[in-house]
């Protein structure tokens, strides 16, 4: 079965050329990929990463930016990999939103 | 807090996070940082480095390769047989992917896409464009590859032979675009400036 | 690493397998044939770096290179338009 992810050659509208400069937040994500994957750290390997996007149902697939889907993926492969647990993220969670900022 | 982050929270994340709610996954990359962070597998300073890092990566690295290659034959012909060497010898690091770069001439036109997910070379280009990554151009450019050109007001002959390059792996690849007429003795500098980001995709051609 | 298989200009097929995973041979290049561009290296297997297992030996990689007027029945280009594709030597069998 073809993957939802796997699109190549599937019909689609024009290609919408409009740009948007990377926000802070965005490029914090793709820090988190780059340092985890780092040699001296290998806590994430990209093809992990890929896989966890992959992974996601297509709405969600198809609804989130890019760097929303890189966030989950890394979320799910530490907690694959035992690095952090769904209960320290959940209460990080909640600190993180009670407080409101990125800090 | 911006009207856009009312109309599509989740389709136009370019608003600063810093003054505004943040939204789950703004919320998700702040808890698994500090976490991360906690635990001493890096530090805010790694982060900040990286970012740094990050925006020192511009297509101003592409364009220092290809107009450098556009005056110097012997780099041309290094750069089309290892590409990462040769980006190595302008002190640009391609990490662990390798750099492929393809010449377009008068008869050959390329094109870049990743169908399967969104692999570009970031090392001498930097983070691709939102349209990269959409999935407009991932289907459609290896099927239809002289429509998306047109819709990027590319138009090639018939005689042209018209090459996609599917990243789906360890290569990464940088067109280099053909030399426009009318630069005659132009240095390198003034040359790298005529040298765009798309054009280093395959989507337009370099034009005066 | 393991040693490579094809050469230079060899016809191959890609094959048409349809496992779950993490697979980096796209839908749309599964069944066709093409010929071998380049020998790009060999390259721990990304299947099973997905899980966080080794992928080796290493797989040779190759490009192959395949006419888009043979993947796609109503290409509408001219014949010489190609496309080239990273292929994995696990996925690569000979062109009948």
């Amino acid at each position: 079965m073809r993957q939802h992810h796997d699109m190549g050659g599937l019909p689609a509208g024009p290609v919408d050329r409009r740009e948007h400069d990377y926000a802070l937040w965005e490029k914090r994500v793709d820090a988190l990929m780059m340092l985890l994957s780092e040699p001296q750290r290998q806590l994430l390997r990209v093809d992990e990463l890929r896989r966890n996007i992959e992974a996601l149902p297509p709405d969600a697939y198809d609804s989130m930016s890019y760097y929303e889907r890189w966030i989950s993926a890394i979320a799910h492969t530490l907690l694959q990999r035992g690095v952090l647990t769904a209960d320290e993220l959940g209460r990080k969670l909640a600190e993180v939103e009670a407080r409101g900022t990125a800090g | 807090m911006t009207e856009i982050h009312h109309l599509h929270p989740h389709r136009h994340p370019a608003v600063p996070d810093d003054d505004g709610p943040l939204g789950y996954y703004q919320a998700l990359e702040v808890a698994v940082r500090e976490l991360l962070v906690e635990k001493g597998i890096f530090s805010g300073d790694d982060v900040r480095r990286a970012i740094e890092a990050m925006d020192a990566r511009t297509p101003a690295q592409g364009a220092r390769i290809v107009a450098r290659a556009w005056t110097n034959p012997a780099y041309k012909a290094r750069l089309l047989a290892d590409g990462t060497a040769a980006a190595r010898e302008l002190g640009i690091d391609t990490a662990a992917t390798r750099l492929i770069a393809v010449e377009n001439t008068r008869l050959l036109h390329n094109l870049v896409v990743c169908t399967l997910c969104s692999c570009y070379p970031r090392m001498v280009l930097g983070l691709p464009p939102d349209w990269y990554k959409s999935r407009a151009y991932r289907s459609r450019a290896v099927r239809e590859p002289r429509g998306v050109l047109r819709e990027f007001g590319t138009v090639l002959p018939e005689d042209v032979e018209v090459r996609v390059h599917d990243s789906t792996a360890d290569m990464r690849y940088l067109v280099l675009p053909e030399r426009p007429d009318g630069t005659e003795g132009w240095s390198e500098e003034r040359l790298a400036g005529l040298v765009t980001r798309d054009s280093m995709i395959g989507v337009t051609r370099c034009r005066l | 690493m393991l040693s490579p298989r094809f050469g230079l200009g060899a016809r191959v097929t890609v094959r048409r397998a349809d496992p779950p995973g993490h697979l980096r041979t796209p839908w749309y290049i599964r069944g066709q044939s093409g010929e071998i561009e380049r020998l790009c290296g060999a390259f721990a297997n990304p299947e099973e770096l997905a899980y966080n297992r080794p992928g080796l030996p290493a797989q040779p990689l190759y490009r192959v290179r395949f006419h888009q007027c043979e993947i796609w029945p109503d290409y509408s280009g001219p014949a010489q338009d190609t496309v080239e594709v990273e292929i994995f030597q696990h996925w690569l069998e000979p062109a009948p």
